[in-house]
C-alpha cells in the first residue's frame, strides 16, 4: 500500500470506528469495547509506518480538489512532513492508552458507548488536523475536536459543574474561532489557496500584504484552542469532564493543535515582528500567571490543568522565538508526561474517593493503595519539573536553549526582545512549576491521619496502561534529542549548559522551598480537619469522579479551592493566594465584560417580548373576543327571539328585492 | 253572462286606471261589502285572539275567527271548503286546543304572563311584514276582479270531481300522514313507565309558580325545590 | 269581487299569527297563532282559485285542493304540537317557551351526561334540604 493510502487510513479508521459505535452501541453493546479500541490501535499502527516510511526526509503530499468555490478553491490535500508524523504517532500512543484505560475507567458507566465514539471521533479529527495539508480541511479537523471537546466534558451532565463547562469550554474557544476564520481566509486570500505549501512559498517570496494582520487573527484562535491567556479560563473548568478526556483532549492533543498549527506555518508568523513580540508576551504571562495558580488550587486535576496551560506557554514561547522544534519536542514530551499525569490522577481520585489536595492530605498510607499511580506520578511529576534525565528536562532545555540564542542576538528569525521575555518568563515558571509539582507529590502521597480506605486493586486496564506512558516520560527526551532534529529543521536540540545549570538549580530551589514550607504547615493538619469523600467508593472510577465534583463545591465552599491552612502554597503564595485561587479574577472579568450584558440583553429582549409584543398579540386577540361575547348574547335560548330576528331579516329581503325588482 | 265574462277580461287584460265599466273601483258590489264586514269581524277576532291575557278566551275568540272565514268561503262560493272548514277547524282543532289548555292547567282568568317579553321585536316584525304583504298585493292586483257570478267555483260536486280525478294520489298520502300523525301523537303522549329511556331531569325549571304534577315517577323537579316540597308536604 | 279583499284580509290574518307566534309565552297560544297563519294561507288559495278557475287558466282547481289538504295537514299538526307540548308539560312543569332555553350559550343540555350530573346535584340538595328540615 502507498503511503498516502496509509496515510489517508490514519484518520479515516477512528472516524469508522465511532461512526459503528454510535450506530451499533445500543443494539451490539458487546462489541462497543473492541470498536473503541482496535480502530485507534490500528490507527497508531498505520500511523507508525508512516513515520517510518516518510523518516524525515521529503514530505508527503497529495491533493485532489474537493470543491470549486468560484475563487479559491479547496482541496483534499495531505502534508506530511516529520513533524506531523511524530505527532501522529503521539496522538494515536495517547488515543490508544486513553481508550484502554476508559473500558475500566468507565466500566459500569451507561453512556460508555457514545463516550467512546466520541473519543474516536475526536482522534480522527485531531489526526486529520495533523496530516492535512489544506487549511480549510484543517479548520474542518479543528471545530469537530471543539464540538468533541464540548459533549466530553459534558459527560457527567448531571452534575451542574459539567453543564456549565462544556458550554463555557465551547463558547471561549469559539471566540477565538471567528478571528481564526477571517485569518485564515485573508490569508488564502493574500496567497491565492488554502494549501500549506503554496502558502508558504507565497510567504517565502515575501508576497504577504498583510502579515501582521493576518498573524494576530491566526493567534486570537490559537489562543482560543491552546489555552493561552486571556482565552484559558475554559480549561480549568473543563476539568469537570471524566479523566481520560482530560487527559487525551486538555493534555495531549487538542491543546497542542494550536502550538502544532503555528508551528506549521512558522514563516507566516516570522513574516510580522510585531506578532511575534506579541506571541512571547502572551506566552509569558500565561507561563508565570498559570504557575501562580497552580500553586492555590485544592482540585488535583484543576492544578494539572493549570499545569498543562503553562507548560503550552512554554511551547508558545519557544515558538515566538521562531524555534519550532524545540516546540514540538516539548509537545511531544509533555504529551507523553501530562497524559501520564492525568491518567494516575484519575486511579488516584479513584481510590482516595476525593480529588481534593486537602482531604488526601489528611489520609495516610494512600501511595500503598496505588503503587502503581505512586511511581508513575512520580516519574511524571519529575518530568514535568525538568529534573535530568527525564524527558521533560530536555525538551524544557530545548526551549530555554532557543530563547537564550535569540535573546543574545544570535539569529535573525526572531527580535531579541522575544527572547529575553521568553527565557526570564521560563526561568520563573520552571521554579513555579517545580514548586507546585512538589506540592501536589507531597499532598497526596504523604498525608498525615487516618488510614485512607481500601477500596481493592485497581483495574488492570487503569495502570498497565500508567506504565505504558511512562516509559516515554522516563527515556524520550534522552533518546530523541538527537534524532529529532533530522525530522524537524535540523536546529539542533541538545541542552545548552547555561540555560541547564540555571533551569534546574532553579527547579530544585523551587522544589526545596516548597518542602519546607510543607514541613511547616503539615503539623495543622490534625488541628484542622477537612475532608469529604464519595458516597459511592466501590463504583467504577467514573462515578467516583463524579461525585467528588459535584460534592467540591458544597464541601469546601468553591470548585477550585479549599480553605486548608495546612497548604503550603497558602504560605508560598501569601497575599497572592486569594487571587490566584480564583485565577486572578480573568472571570469576574469576562462576566463583567461579556455575560452581564448578554444577560441583560437576553432579560431585556424577554421583557419587550412579554410586554411589548405579547401586549399587541393578546390586544389583537382581544377583539375578537369581544365581538364573540357580544355574538354569543344573542344565543339566548328562546326561540321566539330567534324566530323573530328571522323574519326581520326576511321581511328586509324581501322588500329590498322588490325595490330592485321594480327599479326604484 | 258572457258579456260581462268578455268584459271582465277585456278590463283584465288591459290594464286601466278609472276604467267606466260595469267594474268601477270604487263600485262595490254588495258580495264586497258582505265579504269586507266579515272580514273586519275576522279580523278583529283575530286580533284579540293574539292579543288577550285569558288564555280560554284566546280559543273561543279563535272559534269565531275561524267562523268567520267560513263565511267568507261561503261568499267566495267555495262551499265545500266552508264545510270542511267549519268540521275541521272549528269542531275538532278548537277542541283539541281546549284540551291542551286544560291537560296543561292553564290558567284561568286572567294570567299576568300571557305575553313573553319578545312582543315588542314581534310587534315591529308583523307590522313591518303586515305593511309590505299588504302594499305589494294592492299594487300587483290593483286591476284584477274575481268573477263570482255563474255556477259556485268551489261547490261539492266540482271540488269532488276535481279531486278525485287530478289529486288522488296526493289524496293518498295525505290518508297516510294523518295515520302517521296519529300514531305519533299517541306515541308522544304515552305516560312513561317507571324507567324510559332518558328522563330528562329540569335542573332549570325551578319557578315558584309552576305546580307541582302528581306523579312523582315522571316529576323529578320535587328535588330541585326542596323548600317547595317540604312546605308541600 | 276585487281580488285585493281577500288577499289582503289574507296578509292582514298572516300577519296577526305572526305576531301572536313570536310574542305569546304559553305553546298552546303560539300554536293558536299558528293555526291564524295557515287559515289565512288557505283564504288566499281559495281566492285565487276562484279567481283563476272562473278565467279558465286553472281547470285542476288547484288552490282549493291544496286548501283541503292544508286544513288535513293542519289537523295533524295541531294533534302532534299538542301531544308534543303536552310531553314537554310533564317532564318541564311549564309551557312556557320562554322556560325552554336548552339552546342558550352556557347552558348545560339535559342530555344523558347533563341529566344524570344534575340528578345527583338534585339528589344532593335533597338530602341537605331534608336533613335541615328534619333537624
Amino acid at each position: 500500500m502507498t503511503t498516502t493510502t496509509l496515510a489517508v487510513l490514519v484518520p479515516l479508521l477512528p472516524f469508522l470506528g465511532a461512526a459503528a459505535g454510535l450506530l451499533l452501541g445500543r443494539t451490539a453493546p458487546g462489541f462497543v469495547r473492541p470498536l473503541a479500541v482496535l480502530p485507534t490501535l490500528a490507527s497508531l499502527v498505520l500511523a507508525v509506518l508512516v513515520a517510518v516510511r516518510q523518516g524525515g526526509h521529503q514530505a508527503i503530499g497529495a491533493a485532489t480538489e474537493l470543491t470549486p468555490t468560484g475563487s479559491i478553491p479547496i482541496e483534499l490535500a495531505l502534508y506530511i512532513d516529520g513533524f506531523a508524523a511524530l505527532v501522529a504517532i503521539l496522538v494515536g500512543v495517547v488515543a490508544t492508552c486513553v481508550q484502554i484505560y476508559s473500558t475500566g475507567y468507565l466500566r459500569d458507566d451507561p453512556r460508555y458507548p457514545s463516550y467512546a465514539a466520541l473519543v474516536s471521533l475526536f482522534t480522527s479529527a485531531m489526526l486529520l488536523v495533523v496530516y492535512s495539508g489544506d487549511l480549510i480541511v484543517l479548520l474542518v479537523g479543528w471545530e469537530i475536536m471543539g464540538i468533541c471537546s464540548y459533549f466530553l466534558v459534558g459527560h457527567y451532565w448531571e452534575t451542574p459543574e459539567a453543564r456549565a463547562a462544556s458550554i463555557k469550554a465551547f463558547l471561549v474557544t469559539k471566540l477565538g474561532d471567528v478571528p481564526f476564520l477571517i485569518g485564515l481566509f485573508a490569508l488564502a486570500t493574500d496567497a491565492g489557496s488554502f494549501r500549506i505549501t503554496k502558502v508558504l512559498g507565497t510567504v517565502a517570496s515575501g508576497g504577504l500584504d498583510h502579515p501582521t494582520l493576518i498573524a494576530l487573527l491566526l493567534l486570537a484562535g490559537v489562543a482560543g484552542k491552546s489555552a493561552q491567556f486571556p482565552l484559558h479560563t475554559w480549561l480549568p473548568d473543563a476539568m469537570a469532564g471524566p479523566t481520560p478526556v482530560s487527559a487525551l483532549i486538555h493534555a495531549a492533543t487538542m491543546v497542542a493543535a494550536g502550538v502544532y498549527f503555528i508551528a506549521r506555518l512558522l514563516p507566516v508568523f516570522e513574516a510580522s515582528q510585531a506578532a511575534m513580540v506579541v506571541l512571547a508576551v502572551m506566552a509569558a504571562v500565561t507561563m508565570v500567571g498559570s504557575g501562580l495558580a497552580a500553586l492555590a488550587q485544592d482540585d488535583i486535576k484543576r492544578v494539572l490543568a493549570y499545569s498543562t496551560i503553562g507548560q503550552l506557554g512554554y511551547m508558545t514561547g519557544a515558538l515566538a522565538v521562531g524555534d519550532r522544534g524545540a516546540a514540538v519536542f516539548h509537545l511531544l514530551s509533555h504529551g507523553a508526561f501530562k497524559a501520564l499525569l492525568f491518567l494516575a490522577a484519575g486511579v488516584i481520585i479513584h481510590a482516595a474517593g476525593t480529588n481534593s489536595l486537602a482531604a488526601m492530605s489528611r489520609m495516610r498510607g494512600l501511595r500503598d493503595r496505588v503503587p502503581d499511580a505512586y511511581w508513575t506520578m512520580t516519574v511524571a511529576l519529575l518530568a514535568l519539573a525538568a529534573i535530568p534525565p527525564f524527558s521533560g528536562f530536555f525538551s524544557k532545555e530545548s526551549v530555554l536553549g532557543a530563547a537564550e540564542h535569540v535573546a543574545t542576538g544570535h539569529t535573525e528569525s526572531a527580535p531579541g526582545a522575544a527572547g529575553w521575555i521568553t527565557l526570564v518568563a521560563g526561568l520563573l515558571t520552571a521554579l513555579l512549576t517545580a514548586a507546585y509539582a512538589m506540592r501536589l507529590w507531597l499532598l497526596t502521597f504523604h498525608g498525615r491521619g487516618a488510614e485512607a480506605p481500601d477500596h481493592g486493586r485497581q483495574p488492570l486496564t487503569m495502570t498497565v496502561v500508567l506504565w505504558v506512558l511512562a516509559v516515554p516520560s522516563l527515556a524520550l527526551g534522552g533518546l530523541a534529542y538527537r534524532s529529532l532534529p533530522g525530522w524537524f529543521d535540523g536546529r539542533d536540540l541538545t541542552p545548552a549548559l547555561t540555560t541547564s545549570v540555571v533551569g534546574t538549580g532553579v527547579a530544585l530551589v523551587g522544589g526545596i522551598v516548597t518542602y519546607t514550607a510543607w514541613r511547616h504547615t503539615t503539623a495543622l493538619v490534625a488541628r484542622v480537619p477537612l475532608g469529604a469523600v464519595a458516597a459511592h467508593p466501590e463504583g467504577d472510577a467514573g462515578l467516583v469522579e463524579a461525585e467528588a465534583i459535584a460534592s467540591h463545591k458544597p464541601a469546601y465552599g468553591d470548585v477550585a479551592y479549599a480553605p486548608d491552612p495546612a497548604d503550603p502554597g497558602r504560605l508560598l503564595l501569601g497575599p497572592l493566594h486569594r487571587h490566584a485561587a480564583v485565577g486572578f479574577h480573568l472571570d469576574a472579568v469576562y462576566s463583567a465584560l461579556f455575560v452581564r450584558p448578554v444577560l441583560a440583553g437576553a432579560s431585556l429582549v424577554r421583557f419587550l417580548d412579554r410586554e411589548v409584543v405579547e401586549t399587541y398579540v393578546r390586544g389583537a386577540g382581544a377583539l375578537p373576543r369581544l365581538l364573540g361575547a357580544a355574538v354569543r348574547r344573542a344565543q339566548t335560548g328562546n326561540v321566539q327571539t330567534y324566530v323573530s330576528a328571522l323574519l326581520a331579516g326576511t321581511v328586509v329581503l324581501a322588500v329590498a328585492a322588490l325595490l330592485v325588482a321594480t327599479g326604484a | 253572462m258572457t258579456l260581462t265574462a268578455a268584459t271582465a277580461t277585456v278590463v283584465h287584460t288591459t290594464a286601466t286606471t278609472a276604467a267606466a265599466g260595469t267594474h268601477g273601483f270604487l263600485s262595490p258590489t254588495g258580495v264586497e261589502i258582505a265579504f269586507l264586514l266579515v272580514g273586519l269581524a275576522t279580523f278583529g277576532a283575530a286580533l284579540i285572539t293574539v292579543t288577550t291575557r285569558q288564555l280560554v278566551h284566546a280559543a273561543l275568540w279563535l272559534v269565531v275567527t275561524l267562523g268567520g272565514l267560513a263565511v267568507e268561503y261561503l261568499l267566495l262560493t267555495a262551499e265545500f271548503i266552508a264545510w270542511v272548514q267549519v268540521l275541521i277547524y272549528v269542531g275538532s282543532v278548537v277542541v283539541l286546543l281546549l284540551f291542551g289548555l286544560m291537560l296543561t292547567k292553564a290558567p284561568i282568568g286572567r294570567s299576568p304572563d300571557a305575553d313573553s317579553d319578545n312582543r315588542w321585536a314581534a310587534l315591529t316584525v308583523a307590522v313591518a311584514a303586515a305593511g309590505a304583504l299588504v302594499w305589494v298585493v294592492v299594487d300587483a292586483f290593483r286591476t284584477t276582479w274575481i268573477d263570482l257570478d255563474g255556477p259556485a267555483a268551489g261547490s261539492t260536486a266540482v271540488t269532488g270531481a276535481s279531486l278525485f280525478q287530478n289529486w288522488v294520489l296526493p289524496f293518498e298520502a295525505l290518508s297516510v300522514l294523518l295515520l302517521a300523525a296519529l300514531v305519533g301523537a299517541i306515541v308522544l303522549s304515552r305516560k312513561a313507565k317507571a324507567e324510559t329511556s332518558s328522563p330528562p331531569v329540569n335542573s332549570q325549571a325551578t319557578t315558584g309558580s309552576s305546580p307541582s304534577v302528581p306523579d312523582s315517577r315522571n316529576h323529578p323537579v320535587e328535588r330541585i325545590d326542596p323548600a317547595g316540597q317540604e312546605g308541600a308536604r | 269581487m276585487h281580488l285585493a279583499y281577500p288577499a289582503v284580509l289574507s296578509a292582514l290574518l298572516f300577519c296577526t299569527g305572526l305576531y301572536g307566534v313570536l310574542a305569546r309565552r304559553n305553546a298552546i297560544l303560539v300554536l293558536m297563532s299558528v293555526e291564524l297563519m295557515l287559515n289565512a294561507v288557505n283564504l288566499n288559495l281559495v281566492a285565487f282559485d276562484v279567481w283563476l278557475s272562473k278565467t279558465a287558466r286553472d281547470t285542476l282547481h288547484s288552490g282549493q285542493a291544496l286548501t283541503l289538504f292544508t286544513i288535513a295537514i293542519a289537523a295533524a299538526e295541531i294533534g302532534i304540537g299538542l301531544a308534543i307540548v303536552l310531553s314537554v308539560y310533564r317532564n318541564r312543569g311549564t309551557s312556557d317557551i320562554d322556560k325552554l332555553r336548552d339552546s342558550a350559550e352556557g347552558h348545560e343540555s339535559d342530555g344523558p351526561d347533563g341529566g344524570a350530573l344534575a340528578a345527583e346535584q338534585a339528589d344532593q340538595a335533597e338530602q341537605a334540604g331534608k336533613a335541615e328540615a328534619t333537624a
